[in-house]
């Protein structure tokens, strides 16, 4: 690969500069938390988050970005990683404590007085909230991809970025009420395992009904593709097939995973009461918020 | 679970909200065969060559409606039978109406499409039929502005290659603001329907569109 190509892959598409500072100053926190907490366990964390926040940033500010935007199954591909693995997998890793480890202490206070300013921890609570959450995650897929909104976002430079930084918002809202490590009712958005699982698996027929309707479906549901023309030469019945693939499989394949996971929390919890309720067995380190679980 | 509270009324609240919300936006729009993308996209604006060697911008379509359409003159389907559906769909207009059109023919091939060859081929479609093509940074920035994208595929033994492209005609208002998508699969009497649309509706006043 010739320097010009590296340049060429790493050059955003459509340059974001806020964008990119937001990226960068997160991973800057995080790196300084790391160094400054120096544990051996946030190490498993650290590669875990790292991939989570660059693979959403390489979906949106490099070359990939422009596949994405005249292909219709990398599209798929942009936002299952914006939307399903890259906030799951920063969720799972738990960044908070690195993260306010590393920042400034200017950062750190406004970032708490602005998250218990009463209108904003309301907000928070109810996007939070179980019901609105699944609605959310769902009727976000649903709504972008509706024929005619999906239309008019891939045409407009505006409503392309909404979509994506929605996308992404909600992922990392939906996974991090999912993968919350924390006894239950720690804070008030820390729900029941059962009523997460619940949840998990709510939001996965809608997906694979509406992967499988594109996937299967024998006329081009998105003729955006070729009104803009596509990327490199594919058939477009292919390209939709492969798009509707990705929807259905990966995406729903994510609940499963997350909900292996919260029973591995859950059976975190009742050790841990057991130890509590018999003082004299030898107390297992709890589950810290920072910690990753193995 | 009981003891966190679900705020139920509020999630009827937002369902209710988001009804109004998209119930709410009936108006008066004219009905399009095509895509109705006004304030979608920025003004028209390029900077090219024309067929004569000159060079071509924005400010030569202003005060007519400007159909725009990318493509090549080797084109072995969509380009011609685009080109072949304006010209049915401009017959179908009176001659006053007619006169309110141009149709601007974007060659992303420049490598063969040489100003001659551009001009053999949009002539043979009718006078209101201008050709333009430029260097690959001013394609790319033209196709970029309006979200369009075209490559290049293998040549064959004989050197001929097939080239990629947007199938869609733009058409925009005797002001360069972006009114109309049209799609390849709308037929000769829709796209004369919606022309005729649009010049009843010329004068509505748009926000123009700040992108």
């Amino acid at each position: 690969m010739s320097l010009s190509e590296i340049v060429r892959w790493v050059t955003p598409w459509e340059p974001l500069p806020w964008l990119i500072a937001v990226f960068a100053g997160v991973a800057a926190c995080y790196v300084r938390g790391l160094v400054r907490r120096r544990r051996a366990r946030d190490v498993v964390s650290a590669i875990a988050f790292f991939i989570g926040l660059g693979s959403m940033y390489v979906v949106m500010q490099t070359y990939v970005d422009y596949y994405a935007q005249y292909m219709f199954f990398i599209h798929r591909g942009q936002h299952l990683i914006l939307h399903h693995l890259g906030p799951f997998l920063i969720a799972l890793s738990m960044p908070t404590a690195i993260l306010a480890a590393g920042a400034p202490v200017w950062l750190n206070r406004s970032a708490r007085f602005v998250g218990e300013l009463p209108p904003i921890a309301f907000t928070y609570r109810v996007l939070q909230h179980p019901l609105i959450s699944a609605l959310l995650f769902v009727g976000l897929i649903y709504f972008w991809l509706w024929p005619a909104v999906h239309f008019t976002a891939m045409l407009s430079a505006r409503d392309y970025w909404v979509m994506n930084l929605s996308m992404a918002v909600d992922g990392l809202l939906f996974w991090w009420f999912m993968l919350d490590p924390r006894r239950p009712g720690t804070t008030k958005t820390t729900y029941s395992v059962g009523l997460r699982i619940i949840v998990l698996w709510a939001v996965m027929p809608p997906q694979i009904v509406l992967g499988a309707y594109i996937a299967l479906a024998d006329h081009t549901v998105y003729d955006v593709y070729a009104v803009c023309g596509r990327a490199f030469p594919i058939s477009p019945i292919v390209d939709q097939q492969i798009g509707g693939l990705i929807t259905w499989i990966p995406a729903a394949m994510m609940s499963v995973v997350a909900t292996l996971i919260l029973l591995r929390f859950a059976f975190a919890h009742e050790r841990n009461a057991a130890n509590q309720a018999k003082p004299d067995a030898r107390m297992p380190p709890p589950i810290h918020p920072g910690s990753f679980p193995t | 679970m009981s003891r966190i509270p679900l705020p139920r009324r509020l999630s009827l609240t937002i369902g209710v909200l988001a009804l109004a919300l998209l119930t709410g936006c009936g108006s008066d729009a004219p009905e399009y065969n095509a895509h109705d993308i006004e304030g979608v996209m920025p003004d028209l604006a390029f900077n090219l060559t024309d067929d004569d060697g000159k060079p071509l911008d924005a400010d030569d379509f202003a005060g007519d409606i400007t159909l725009m359409f990318f493509g090549y003159t080797n084109c072995p389907d969509i380009c011609p039978a685009t080109m072949a559906r304006i010209r049915a769909a401009l017959g179908g207009l009176n001659d006053d109406q007619r006169k309110r059109f141009d149709v601007l023919f974007v060659s992303v091939d420049p490598e063969r499409d040489t100003p001659e060859r551009i001009e053999r081929f949009t002539t043979s479609f009718g006078p209101d039929f201008v050709g333009a093509t430029g260097t690959q940074e001013q394609l790319k920035r033209l196709s970029k502005r309006y979200r369009v994208t075209y490559g290049y595929g293998e040549p064959n033994d004989n050197g001929f290659y097939l080239v990629s492209h947007s199938s869609a005609i733009f058409v925009f208002d005797p002001k360069g603001r972006v009114r109309l998508l049209v799609n390849q699969n709308e037929s000769v009497d829709g796209l004369r329907q919606d022309l005729e649309t649009l010049l009843d509706h010329l004068d509505d006043t748009a926000p123009a569109a700040n992108t």
